[in-house]
């Protein structure tokens, strides 16, 4: 009997997702407030929030020339607090130029190799982070708002597949943990939503600040699935269904998480 | 090393005040293998001392079992207008300081 219920109730969650949003607008809610007090408490302080030595460092990389032209990030943004403001809540997004789908990450690596003839920075570079909690905690509190028609709609539904698409070993989606089990216990962890308006955030697992697809790695590690190289274009597929489900939720980067 | 210090700019004679200083630090423990299984070499930050107007109101011997990135807090009294200077050291020998004045009123 139980079997039969639950592909059931399988086959009714499909249907579901297939036309709209498996958690509701008025249900999303921000992984912080899976947090302890302590941590969150953490989070908003912007001295005790470890992640800000990293924004510190970001808002001095702006303003750093790199690359054979000599230009900054600052020749052509000037100022990131009112340049790079509500930046954070419209991306991942389709980069008008090029058609190609960038995330924060990428979009400061293509504006190094396009406009500052700079190399671009690796991935999880301390460079890179930095620059990124610069230009993200800008919007820090503003909602998240990403556009999914037009040139984004392929990369929104691919997205979509592959969150609601079993990996690895485990035989697990995304959704079988953030849908299905939200709010549920793993050991002594949370299952949150897996939203992702804190990245990049701190993560004390890490005992460093890391980006979104550093997480996203580590939730297909969890699940014993291969692990795609960083900057593959499924991750940013992934990022923009994932900014879509968290719409509305204020930008907390950096976060701080466990 | 990049360090942030918080510490009130302006303070009554008397008054305790709060002094709170986070370092970016990986406070390698001594105790991880790197992939093929070699010990990492112990590297934390092992002392961190703060002066104020030149003379020591805190110190803290760290080791193995501190978090990365420390972030320590302790309390002090606001005598004079001067200068808090903090200083610390890591097992290789790398320093770091810090200064951050604050005037005193009354």
């Amino acid at each position: 009997m139980k079997p039969v219920l639950w592909l059931v109730a399988a086959a009714f969650a499909g249907s579901a997702h297939a036309q709209g949003r498996a958690i509701a607008l008025d249900q999303v809610r921000s992984g912080s407030t899976f947090l302890s007090k302590d941590l969150r408490e953490m989070q908003q302080d912007d001295l005790a929030n470890p992640a800000m030595l990293w924004a510190e460092n970001g808002a001095k990389l702006w303003r750093e020339p790199a690359g054979r032209d000599g230009r900054s990030c600052a020749s052509c943004h000037q100022d990131a607090e009112t340049s790079m403001r509500g930046v954070a809540t419209r991306y991942p997004r389709v980069d008008s130029a090029s058609g190609i789908l960038l995330n924060l990450e990428a979009r400061i690596n293509r504006c190094r190799t396009e406009h500052m003839a700079a190399a671009p920075l690796r991935y999880e570079s301390n460079e890179l982070l930095s620059l990124t909690v610069h230009v993200a905690r800008q919007s820090r509190g503003m909602p998240l708002e990403v556009a999914i028609g037009g040139p984004a709609r392929a990369h929104f539904e691919a997205g979509r597949a592959y969150y609601y698409q079993r990996h690895g070993q485990m035989n697990l989606s995304c959704a079988h943990c953030h849908e299905a089990n939200w709010n549920k216990r793993l050991y002594s962890e949370a299952i949150t939503q897996g939203q992702p308006n804190a990245y990049p955030a701190y993560r004390l697992e890490w005992q460093t600040l890391g980006s979104l697809q550093r997480r996203l790695r580590a939730c297909l590690s969890g699940i014993r699935a291969e692990m795609l190289p960083y900057g593959s274009p499924e991750y940013h597929d992934l990022e923009l269904f994932l900014a879509w489900r968290a719409q509305g939720l204020p930008v907390e980067a950096p976060g701080v998480r466990r | 090393m990049v360090a942030r210090v918080q510490i009130p700019q302006q303070a009554k004679r008397g008054e305790v005040i709060e002094v709170r200083i986070v370092i970016q630090h990986s406070m390698e423990t001594g105790f991880r293998h790197d992939d093929v299984g070699r010990l990492i070499k112990r590297n934390v930050i092992n002392v961190l001392s703060c002066r104020y107007n030149g003379a020591e109101v805190f110190r803290a011997d760290l080791s193995s079992g501190i978090a990365a990135n420390p972030y320590l807090q302790f309390y002090t009294v606001a005598d004079s207008s001067g200068e808090f200077e903090f200083s610390w050291v890591d097992d290789e020998g790398a320093r770091g300081s810090e200064r951050r004045s604050i005037a005193v009123s009354g």
